[in-house]
């Protein structure tokens, strides 16, 4: 009977769902009514104490909102949003702003613990981790608490919540904001402009090389509402700074929507490094629930040589809507593009990149992985230009599919235009599914069919984990496997 | 696909309102009638492409045609007698010669007859319905170009080749354009071939210089199971002219096809290819070359439909652009769920010569079967420094240094014609090209 009892359990696996962040936290919460309409929005900038402009902005943003419709060129199919029930504001009630990390509500310290984000700095010290990570909690519309902010203010970083920012430092944001993602952008960017709650803000001055990793950790707790973050970083001349972001989500039947906008700004010689482990719940096997995540990010090399880098691992979600871009407007500067898509379920995945050369000898690299099982559809859609004054331009783009299981699909939507004749494009992209031989191979070895697929995809993506920050690459890899899990046999 | 509807253009207007009129003039009978008003009233609800049409975001049609001419008439005694003057580019060949002026069949400048082959003026069978059953059923695509040429179509010819025959000689398509005033063409050509047949089709389009006609033309082949056809098409369309091309293919089990597009001289063209395999074990070969300079601008479409299990399809595109000219290759290779053991290879290559050069590749794959390997790759850049300097240094000048290069660049893709003959003449004109180029 052993072969019928592993079935079972093997079943039971794959029926009970493997998302394990899927918990809910209890709280009071502090929420704006449904529905978008300018009050709400200057509800959510009363509730931030945002400067006469900030409104203003928002205000603007709104109203050529109303004018803009759903961008429907995506593969990716979903019933339409009702813009008008969802609570565009959301916060764990407290007395008064928590000013040292004891104010915290322990509820909230408690579920960033079982997430594996300690918030305590004593915590992180004592703990097992080697280096350390500064950490911005985002839950729901607000950020709860920034760790590390003294250490890295001794260094001249400025790590903190963008509402935070807008009070402390209007100059530089008022200065930033909205210049590498304009208002009028996209539909979920214009959305985002006028209703953004909380996000993280960096700004690295010159010369400084940020003395640790930063981080924001996203967290959607609340039932009908949307997360809308805004993500600004500034790296000053020869700065150096590498930020990861991490998110996850309640498991729940109802789709949430998360719309987000972030934007890197690296000046001379500076170097940004963005790293996404994307977790959301996707949904469950027959693709109910689930986040639907319409993100735009965007880089802007606006110095020489600097050098913007993404790199993603997208395994959760509904529904992925996003496109990592670099604007490679400075003299040499390089945008890099690292991405791992794992689809499974009913997931709908449609993300990719655009390098957009501007300047004189700009280069760029684009690895891309889709990985889709399932019933899930992966597509890689990424735009590669080069203008007329792009001399020199040099890309080199590599997308691969793997395809598990006979009812997934997997695409390439390459956009390749090259308008100067010294620019230097490579493209190539491959689909198949993994080799018989390389299985048999595993499995003679003694490898069950789950570990044998996980070590070959593994070995499929390594191109992009090796990019990946050390704490991530361990976490990254888990993600993957568990993603996997259940779409062998 | 944008939901908003530009206003009309001009050119959009007048072929509306020239419609009316021409279905009246037109041949057909009440099948083809009903044919003609389906495909524009296809095409009224879209207009002409624009960039916001996804399929033709590259080649704004809505821009570049301005104006619609009057359709192009029959030809008198005295235009062919002038057209006689034209090089034939395929003169040395042996091959059964059709010859197809301003979109009317000529018989007095065709071969009668050849054996195997039941040989239809395209015109008299939209009256008689003889032979066009399968009009229409190839070139099948919610594609405005398709259907401004289903409403407007005017002549051409309907060739069938019989079961298991051989042709010993090509079959010569020379498309010529009267004139010198502009005009609308509509030309079809309709080709079944038999199970189990093979045989050549050579195309070859001339216009004159500095006249700005425009031609919409379609070619279909019904390719039966177990056939091998070559097919070649040579676009050397006047260097004013605006030529829009579609050739829609149906494969049956085991056909064997290959096609070749080789774009010269007109000023705006786009060639789309629409394949669809019916059966198992299909070999689609698809390629293509364009020497482009001045302000030409050339787009080669693909769309590969794998219906069915173990096909295989090879794509290669060649560009070579001067001047300020724009390439295009859009290339999308769809494998269905049930189209496993699927072997798909595209590969689109552009060599840049000047500094305003413009080159736009989107090679896609659309993949729903599991078993399958797919690639496709795009290059695109100048021409090789080192390879350059190396021959350079050999005692070659720069400018034939460059045209060996890229002789050696197109000649992959004319390395797939079959027929000696076609290739040679093929090769001629790249040296001639090249050569211009060296010289100026």
């Amino acid at each position: 009977m052993p072969a019928v009892k592993e079935t079972v359990e093997q079943v039971k696996a794959i029926d009970v769902d493997q998302y394990k962040y899927g918990f809910e936290t209890e709280l009071e919460v502090d929420k704006a009514p449904k529905g978008l309409n300018e009050d709400i929005v200057r509800l959510i900038s009363a509730k931030k104490n945002e400067p006469a402009w900030m409104l203003e902005w928002r205000l603007d943003a709104y109203r050529r909102w109303l004018t803009m419709r759903e961008p429907t060129w995506a593969r990716v199919d979903y019933p339409e949003i009702d813009f008008q029930d969802i609570h565009y504001y959301a916060a764990p009630k407290m007395n008064a702003a928590p000013k040292t990390i004891d104010d915290v509500d322990p509820a909230i310290l408690d579920t960033y613990k079982k997430l594996g984000i300690p918030l305590r700095e004593q915590e992180i010290l004592a703990g097992v981790q080697q280096s350390k990570v500064a950490v911005d909690a985002v839950f729901d519309s607000v950020s709860v608490a920034t760790t590390f902010k003294e250490e890295l203010k001794k260094a001249g970083v400025i790590f903190c919540s963008i509402s935070e920012a807008m009070r402390e430092h209007p100059e530089l944001v008022q200065k930033y904001i909205g210049t590498v993602v304009p208002v009028t952008d996209n539909y979920y960017a214009t959305l985002n402009s006028a209703v953004f709650t909380d996000g993280s803000f960096v700004y690295v001055p010159k010369g400084v090389r940020c003395p640790m990793e930063l981080s924001t950790y996203f967290r959607i707790n609340e039932k009908n509402t949307g997360q809308f973050e805004r993500t600004l970083i500034i790296a000053e001349e020869g700065a150096y700074v590498s930020y990861l972001e991490g998110c996850t989500a309640p498991q729940r039947d109802e789709n949430q929507l998360h719309a987000a906008v972030v934007e890197l700004i690296a000046l001379d010689d500076a170097e940004i490094k963005y790293s996404t482990v994307q977790n959301w719940y996707p949904g469950d096997k027959d693709g109910k629930g689930g986040i639907y995540n319409f993100v735009t990010k965007r880089g802007d090399c606006r110095g020489k040589n600097s050098k913007i880098s993404w790199t993603q691992v997208e395994t959760g979600s509904a529904i992925t809507w996003k496109y990592p871009s670099c604007i490679l407007r400075g003299e040499g500067s390089r945008g890099e593009f690292y991405s791992i898509a794992v689809s499974n379920g009913r997931q709908q995945v449609d993300s990719g990149t655009k390098m957009i050369h501007l300047g004189k000898n700009t280069t760029s690299r684009i690895i891309s992985k889709g990985i889709s099982a399932g019933y899930s559809q992966n597509t890689y859609r990424g735009l590669v230009s080069a203008h007329r004054r792009a001399t020199g331009a040099r890309n080199f783009t590599n997308c691969d599919s793997l395809l598990i299981g006979n009812n997934c699909g997997a695409h390439t939507v390459p956009y390749i235009e090259s308008k100067n004749g010294s620019a230097i494009f490579e493209h190539e992209a491959t689909t198949s599914k993994i080799s018989e031989d390389q299985l048999f191979y595993c499995m003679q070895r003694g490898l069950s069919e789950e570990e044998a697929t996980a070590l070959i995809v593994n070995g499929f993506v390594k191109d992009v984990l090796q990019q990946l920050p050390m704490e991530f690459a361990v976490e990254a890899q888990k993600l993957i496997s568990i993603s996997l899990e259940g779409s062998v046999g | 696909m944008s939901d908003v509807t530009p206003i009309r253009t001009p050119a959009e207007s007048a072929l509306i309102a020239a419609f009316p009129a021409a279905r009246k003039s037109l041949p057909g009978n009440a099948h083809v009638i009903a044919l003609r008003e389906a495909a524009f009233n296809r095409f009224e609800a879209k207009g002409l492409p624009h960039r916001r049409v996804e399929e033709w975001k590259y080649t704004d049609l809505r821009t570049a045609m301005r104006d619609a001419l009057p359709l192009a008439q029959a030809p008198q005694a005295a235009t062919l007698a002038a057209l006689g003057h034209v090089a034939d580019p395929f003169a040395q060949l042996d091959a059964y010669r059709i010859t197809i002026v301003d979109g009317h069949h000529v018989p007095s400048l065709s071969v009668d007859a050849i054996k195997g082959v039941t040989l239809r003026d395209l015109a008299a069978s939209l009256s008689t319905g003889d032979g066009i059953a399968s009009l229409g059923t190839m070139a099948k695509a919610d594609d405005s170009a398709l259907a401004l040429n289903a409403a407007f179509m005017q002549g051409g010819v309907v060739i069938e080749i019989a079961k298991g025959v051989a042709l010993d000689k090509p079959i010569y398509l020379r498309f010529l354009v009267s004139g010198d005033k502009p005009h609308a063409i509509y030309p079809r050509v309709l080709v079944t071939v038999g199970e189990g047949a093979s045989a050549t089709l050579i195309e070859a389009h001339q216009g004159a210089d500095g006249i700005a006609y425009q031609v919409n033309g379609v070619v279909e082949i019904k390719a039966g199971a177990k056939t091998h056809i070559q097919h070649v098409r040579l676009n050397a369309h006047g260097d004013a002219a605006i030529d829009l091309s579609s050739l829609g293919t149906d494969l049956g089990e085991a056909a064997e096809f290959k096609s070749l597009n080789f774009v010269m001289r007109p000023a705006l063209t786009r060639h789309q290819v629409f394949a669809r395999f019916s059966g198992e074990h299909i070999k689609l070969d698809v390629s293509g070359a364009a020497l482009l300079k001045g302000k030409q601008h050339a787009d080669s479409t693909l769309y590969v439909d794998h219906a069915m299990p173990h096909g295989e399809s090879r794509e290669l595109f060649k560009h070579v652009i001067d001047d300020e000219a724009v390439g295009v290759f859009q290339g999308k290779i769809v494998v269905q769920q049930i189209a496993q053991k699927t072997d798909g290879r595209m590969m689109s290559q552009a060599i840049l010569l000047s500094d305003d050069a413009t080159m736009n590749n989107k090679p896609e794959l659309e993949i729903f079967a599991d078993d399958v390997a797919c690639g496709h790759g795009a290059t695109c850049g100048a021409l090789d420094e080192d390879l350059l300097f190396y021959l350079r240094a050999r005692g070659l000048p720069k400018p034939e240094a460059e045209a060996l290069m890229l002789a050696a660049f197109v000649g992959e893709a004319l390395e797939k014609i079959e027929n000696d003959a076609v290739r040679e003449a093929l090769e001629a004109q790249t040296q001639h090209w090249l050569l211009s180029r060296a010289i100026k």
